[in-house]
C-alpha cells in the first residue's frame, strides 16, 4: 500500500481542527462562569443578602445556556477517531479509552446528578445543600476536562504503556504514570484556568454593557468586583502554568519550543522574542537567514523560562534535526537520520515479528520483539521521508504563541483596571473603557484558540509524539467523504453557535431582574 | 404497595422543575435535536467505525492495523519513490 494522498491527510486534519476549535468555543465558559456563580452564591449563603442571590441566579442561567448548547459537542471528535483516524484509534485504544471512559462514568454522572439540584433546587432544598450542589456541579464539569486532557497529554508525552505487536496496540502498563504525567497535570490546570479567565472576561464584559445601558448598576458592579478579583488571580496562576508548559515542552517537545520562538540556531543564554516577524525569505532550516526579523528580544529569558537557568543551551530547529547537542537528561541528541533509521528498524522488526508469528516461530518472535522495543521510541520517524516533515508550521505557531502571550498580559491589565475602577466607583464615568471590557469577551476566546493551536499544530506531524505521524494514523477513506463531513460539521456547529449567541443575547437583554427561568418553580418557598 | 415518600419527593422535584422551565424548554429542544443529528444522522450515515465495518474480530483488526503500520513505512520502496 502506498502513502495516502496529501489532500486526505490535510482534510482529515482540517476536519478535526474545525470540530476541536468549535468545541473549545463552547467549553471554556463552563468552568469559568461556573466558579464565579458559585462564589456569588457562597457570598449569598454567608451574608443572606438577596442581591447576591440574584446575581448568582442570573449567571447560572447563562451558564445553563452555554452548558446545554455545548454538551456532547466533544463526542463528534470521538466519532472521527473511529472513522477518520482508525489506525490511531486502534493503536492507542487501551490508553485513550480508559480516561475517556472514566470521564463518562464519573464526571458526567456527577454533573448530571447535581446539576438538576442546582437548577431546580432553589427554594426546594436548603441553602447549604443547594450551594454544595452548585460547587459539586462545577467540580464535575472541571473533572470532565481532567480526563480528556490526560488523554491529550499522553499524546504529547506517551508514557505508561508498552506496544504489543500481537494486538498492534499500545497497552497500558502504568495507569498512575499516565494520570500523574507532569504534562497532564500542567495541561489540566492551564486549560481550566484559561476557562476561568474566559468566564471573568465574559462577566466583566456583559456587566459593562449593563452599566453602559444604565441598567442593573448594582448587580453589574458586584459582578465586576468578583470577576475582576477572580480574573486577576487566574491570570497570575496561568502565568505560572504557562511557565510550567514551557518547561515541559523544552524537555519533551524541543521542536515545538523552537518553532514557538522561530529559533533555528540554538544558543546558550537564548533570548525570548517579545515581538517579531517570521522571515518570509527563510527557505530552509539549513540556510543562514534569520528565522525572525525585526525582533524585540529579552536577553536570556528563553533559557531561563525553559530550563530555570539563564545560560542554559536551547536547541534550534536546525540543531534538533542535526542532533549532537547534549540534552537536559545528559544524553546526546540523535539526528533526524538516526531517528529515522531507528523508526525503520522498528517497523522492519514489526514486519518480521508478524512473519514469525505466522510461522509460529516463538524464538524469532522474541528476537524481533526485542529489536522493536529497543527502537520503538522513534517508531514514527520511519514514516517521514525528509527532515522538513518533522518541522511544524513555523509562522502559525510563532504568531499564535506570541499573540496569546500578549493577550494574557492585556487580560491582567484589564482585570486590574476593572478592579480599581470598581473599587473607586468610577466605572460609569468612562464609556470607552466599558466598550473595551466588552471587546475583551471575544479576545478571551481568541486567546484560548491560539493556545490550542500552539499545543496541537506545534506538535505536528505527530498524533503521538515520535510514535505515530498523521499520515500513518488516518484511515484510507475517499477524500470527498471527508470533505462532505467537514461541511456538515461546519453547518451544525455554526448553527449551534448562532443558537447559543441568540439565546444568550435574549436572556442578557432581559437582565437579572427576571428570575432564573431555567429553575424557578411556581411553588411557594418551603 | 405504597410508593416510598422519598421517591415521591424526587419525582415531584423533577416534575416541577421540568414543568416550570421556560428557557430550559428551548434548550432541551436544542439538545434533543442536536443529539438526534449527532447520533442518528451523523454517526449512522457518515461516521461508521472504519474497522468495525470491515472486520468482525479483534484479531482481524489487529492484522489489518499491523499491515497498515508496515505498509505505510518509508522502508517500503514504493513510498520512497512516490515522495522523492
Amino acid at each position: 500500500m502506498e502513502l495516502l494522498s496529501t489532500s486526505l491527510v490535510d482534510w482529515s486534519r482540517a476536519q478535526f481542527a474545525l470540530t476541536a476549535m468549535y468545541h473549545w468555543l463552547f467549553v471554556p465558559l463552563t468552568p469559568g462562569l461556573g466558579v464565579i456563580q458559585a462564589i456569588l452564591e457562597t457570598i449569598y449563603v454567608k451574608t443572606g443578602k438577596e442581591e447576591w442571590k440574584k446575581a448568582a441566579k442570573f449567571w447560572m442561567t447563562i451558564f445553563g445556556i452555554n452548558f446545554a448548547i455545548g454538551v456532547a459537542t466533544g463526542i463528534i471528535l470521538e466519532f472521527q477517531f473511529g472513522t477518520n483516524w482508525s489506525n490511531y484509534s486502534y493503536f492507542v485504544g487501551d490508553i485513550f479509552g480508559a480516561p475517556l471512559a472514566i470521564e463518562g462514568i464519573v464526571a458526567f454522572f456527577m454533573e448530571a446528578t447535581f446539576i438538576s439540584i442546582m437548577f431546580f433546587g432553589w427554594n426546594k432544598v436548603s441553602k447549604g445543600v443547594h450551594l454544595a450542589a452548585t460547587w459539586l456541579t462545577i467540580t464535575g464539569a472541571t473533572l470532565s476536562a481532567l480526563w480528556i486532557l490526560v488523554a491529550n497529554a499522553w499524546m504529547q508525552l506517551p508514557i505508561g504503556m508498552e506496544f504489543n505487536p500481537l494486538t498492534a496496540r499500545n497497552e497500558m502498563v502504568d495507569f498512575w504514570a499516565i494520570i500523574s504525567s507532569p504534562v497532564a497535570i500542567n495541561k489540566f490546570f492551564h486549560a481550566v484556568i484559561s476557562g476561568w479567565i474566559q468566564g471573568s472576561l465574559f462577566v466583566i464584559g456583559i456587566s459593562a454593557w449593563y452599566i453602559l445601558k444604565k441598567r442593573e448598576i448594582d448587580f453589574a458592579k458586584k459582578s465586576i468586583r468578583i470577576a475582576a478579583i477572580f480574573g486577576t488571580i487566574s491570570t497570575v496562576l496561568i502565568i505560572a502554568t504557562g511557565h510550567g508548559s514551557a518547561q515541559q515542552v523544552s524537555y519533551h517537545q524541543p521542536m515545538k519550543l523552537a518553532v514557538m520562538e522561530g529559533l533555528y540556531e540554538g544558543q546558550e543564554g537564548a533570548p525570548l522574542i517579545a515581538m517579531g516577524i517570521v522571515n518570509p525569505k527563510k527557505e530552509s532550516y539549513k540556510d543562514d537567514k534569520e528565522g525572525v526579523i525585526m525582533a524585540m528580544r529579552l536577553p536570556k529569558m528563553l533559557s531561563w523560562i525553559a530550563f530555570g537557568d539563564a545560560d542554559h543551551y536551547v536547541p534550534g530547529i536546525r540543531n534538533i534535526i542535526e542532533g549532537g547537542y547534549t540534552k537536559p537528561d545528559g544524553t546526546v541528541a540523535l539526528s533526524f537520520e538516526e531517528k529515522q533509521k531507528m523508526g525503520q528498524t522498528a517497523q522492519i522488526a514489526l514486519s518480521n515479528f508478524k512473519k514469525a508469528e505466522a510461522a509460529k516461530d516463538t524464538a524469532a518472535m522474541a528476537e524481533h520483539k526485542a529489536v522493536l522495543d529497543a527502537n520503538y521510541k522513534n517508531f514514527g520517524y520511519g514514516y517521514l521521508t525528509s527532515p522538513e516533515q518533522s518541522i511544524p508550521n513555523v509562522p502559525l505557531v510563532f504568531y499564535s504563541f506570541h499573540l496569546m502571550v500578549i493577550l494574557g498580559g492585556a487580560f491582567l491589565l484589564i482585570f486590574i483596571v476593572a478592579m480599581y475602577m470598581e473599587w473607586k466607583d468610577m466605572l460609569s464615568k468612562y464609556n470607552w473603557l466599558l466598550w473595551i471590557f466588552i471587546l475583551f469577551i471575544p479576545l478571551g476566546y481568541l486567546a484560548g484558540q491560539l493556545g490550542w493551536i500552539v499545543a496541537e499544530v506545534g506538535r505536528q506531524p505527530w498524533t503521538i509524539q515520535d510514535i505515530l505521524p498523521v499520515q500513518a494514523a488516518i484511515s484510507g477513506l475517499q477524500t470527498s467523504s471527508v470533505v462532505i463531513t467537514f461541511v456538515l460539521f461546519a453547518v451544525l456547529f455554526t448553527g449551534l453557535l448562532i443558537a447559543e449567541i441568540g439565546i444568550m443575547v435574549k436572556q442578557i437583554k432581559k437582565g437579572p431582574k427576571i428570575e432564573n427561568q431555567l429553575s424557578e418553580t411556581k411553588d411557594s418557598v418551603r | 404497595m405504597q410508593t416510598p415518600r422519598w421517591l415521591k419527593n424526587v419525582f415531584t422535584f423533577y416534575r416541577d422543575g421540568f414543568k416550570n422551565m421556560t428557557v430550559g424548554k428551548t434548550l432541551w429542544a436544542i439538545v434533543i435535536i442536536k443529539l438526534f443529528i449527532m447520533f442518528v444522522v451523523l454517526k449512522v450515515f457518515f461516521f461508521p467505525n472504519f474497522l468495525n465495518s470491515k472486520f468482525a474480530t479483534d484479531r482481524e483488526k489487529a492484522e489489518f492495523v499491523s499491515s497498515e503500520l508496515i505498509d505505510r513505512s518509508t522502508v517500503n520502496p514504493s513510498n520512497f519513490d512516490k515522495d522523492n
